[in-house]
């Protein structure tokens, strides 16, 4: 066997943390793609760069302050008590939370992209043969932002696989619930493992070299409206 | 709330100011129905004012009702958001849905009326524009030309109360442009469509158009039927190099003898070179100015077939050495013409007001 039975543990949560993120976001973040791309608010400005933060900020500073927000005294935290559920750091929800924002931008801007590109013009038209809002949403914007809906997820998927320093902030280091590829590596290092720590990280090499292969490969025709 | 009132035609009131531009704009006269042209030059108001009777501008305190039914009116809160109003739209650029088929790009608006509101059959609009053979292509293996009739035969197959069109024809080369006009003349004839038109081409307002509505920097300077537009001599249109007036005739007589047609107007008739259009067909002549000439006397000894007797309306100079002058050809003064002449022949004819005299037309231009 190559991998031990922690490291195959370790890729399929890692694996499971990148699939719920992406799934979370594709809904979170295309509201507020599409209100960037529109908008013409003073707010745009400060917006956009709080959801670029996460790009420039260490991470360790965004798990600092998710770990104070979600920590018992915080008002996340108050709120999940409230509700019964207890606190979420160190737990594989609060990873979800954490990842959430830390990968925030990676989904935004390539689909806020795919919107400017897209433009006023088909929206307006399908507007012209009596499609609602809605209908226009499902039938016009999202087919031509496929592509832009595509790259935002792979990246956003690749980037959560990558994630380790939030990680470590609130989420920890225990077996099946918080214990991700990046942390099992660090910890097979830790533990001067560094046969298994090579094995593992090849496998992380591996799987980051295809994605990006995919995305670099793999171009869009434009099409002209 | 009903929305509907007893007026018939198009009353439209727009006020918007952006960027230093102003839009000023109370129609309350449209045609509900045949081809209106809204023309001016680039930055006269023309598309905004265009977008705004589709809703694409939302205007503040604006007011629209269509041939008795009313999409806008500020005073009640009314506001009928495009998708809700029942209209076709023609923009410049075709702007077909990439991702769609010809023919599923014809039906995407079409699925969304209601069948009882259909009176447009697919067919028909693919018949119309010509496009049977281009229903399975992708927009991007059209060319410029089809793919703007295709965009027309997709507004048309909506069954729209009112079709609007943005210059459909500016995006295009002369030669496509010959190439739709055809089909906009057929459209006209054949559908019962009031057409709102949008162009700063003279031409194609002579070529379509019934009614005119002239526009300047957001205003309107002037409106009303296409024949008495184009030779008001206060307006800019007569002072043009390619100025004429239209008249509208049917297809009388052929002579095959001499390979002449003649046709039939209100207030007289015109020959012409044997047109291939059956007897009875309506045709729309164009007689610019510069081919108009005036006689006191009728010359029974000239090469000019056309000569009509007319009456001075009006003279109006037109640069330091030549005159527009305005007559009508019959006494009720239902056929207005125009001829551009030098002042010289106005003094050596001594011409004026209310004078009777005969027009030599020298060449007659048969459109449609």
């Amino acid at each position: 066997m190559l991998l031990s039975q922690g490291d195959l543990q370790a890729i399929v949560l890692t694996l499971e943390l990148a699939g719920i993120v992406t799934a979370i976001l594709l809904v979170v973040a295309t509201p507020i793609a599409w209100w960037l791309a529109r908008t013409k608010s003073w707010w745009k400005g400060p917006v956009g760069a709080v959801v670029a933060l996460p790009l420039v900020l260490p991470p360790s500073v965004l798990g600092f302050y998710l770990l104070l927000a979600m920590g018992p005294h915080g008002p996340v935290g108050q709120l999940t008590q409230w509700l019964g559920i207890g606190t979420l750091p160190f737990t594989f929800w609060g990873l979800v939370i954490g990842s959430v924002f830390y990968s925030l931008p990676f989904m935004v801007q390539p689909v806020q992209n795919a919107f400017e590109t897209i433009g006023e013009r088909p929206l307006e038209v399908a507007a012209t043969l009596r499609a609602g809002p809605w209908d226009t949403f499902f039938t016009v914007l999202l087919p031509l932002a496929l592509p832009g809906f595509l790259t935002a997820s792979i990246l956003t998927f690749a980037h959560t696989v990558g994630e380790f320093g939030v990680v470590l902030m609130i989420g920890g280091n225990i077996p099946d619930e918080t214990r991700v590829a990046s942390v099992q590596i660090y910890d097979h290092v830790e533990a001067l493992e560094y046969g298994e720590a090579h094995r593992l990280s090849v496998v992380m090499l591996l799987f980051s070299f295809l994605v990006l292969l995919t995305l670099y490969a793999w171009r869009p025709n434009r099409r002209k409206f | 709330m009903s929305t509907t009132i007893t007026h018939s035609g198009i009353q439209a009131r727009f006020f918007l100011r952006f960027d230093g531009f102003t839009l000023d704009v109370d129609l309350d006269d449209l045609p509900g129905r045949g081809v209106t042209a809204l023309f001016g030059h680039s930055g006269s108001g023309k598309t905004t004012l265009l977008r705004c009777i589709a809703g694409l501008e939302r205007v503040p305190g604006g007011y629209l009702a269509v041939n008795g039914e009313v999409w806008q009116d500020a005073s009640r809160a009314l506001f009928k958001p495009t998708h809700q109003r029942p209209l076709g739209y023609v923009f410049q650029e075709a702007s077909l849905f990439p991702h769609l088929s010809v023919r599923r790009n014809l039906e995407y608006g079409r699925q969304r009326v209601p069948h009882s509101e259909r009176r447009v059959a697919l067919e028909q609009a693919i018949e119309l524009l010509g496009i049977g053979h281009l229903l399975e292509r992708k927009p991007d293996q059209l060319s410029g030309g089809e793919r703007q009739r295709v965009g027309i035969a997709r507004a048309l197959a909506t069954s729209p109360r009112l079709l609007l069109m943005d210059e459909p024809l500016a995006a295009l080369d002369s030669k496509r442009k010959r190439e739709i006009l055809p089909y906009l003349e057929r459209l006209h004839a054949e559908l019962d469509i009031p057409v709102l038109y949008v162009t700063h081409s003279p031409e194609e307002v002579a070529q379509l158009a019934d009614h005119l509505v002239l526009l300047e920097q957001g205003r309107v300077v002037a409106s009303g039927a296409l024949g008495e537009m184009l030779v008001r001599l206060d307006l800019p249109l007569a002072h043009e190099d390619e100025a004429g007036a239209v008249i509208d005739a049917m297809v009388a007589v052929h002579d095959d003898l001499y390979q002449l047609t003649t046709l039939e107007f209100d207030g007289g008739r015109l020959v012409v070179a044997r047109s291939a259009q059956p007897l009875g067909t309506p045709v729309r002549l164009r007689i610019h100015a510069r081919d108009v000439s005036l006689a006191l006397a009728r010359h029974d000894d000239s090469s000019i077939l056309n000569i009509l007797p007319a009456q001075v309306m009006a003279i109006e100079p037109a640069g330091p050495a030549q005159v527009l002058v305005k007559l009508c050809a019959d006494s009720a003064g239902r056929t207005p013409l125009l001829a551009r002449i030098t002042r010289k022949s106005v003094d050596a004819l001594s011409l004026a007001v209310g004078q009777s005299l005969y027009v030599q037309i020298k060449s007659v231009a048969l459109m449609g």
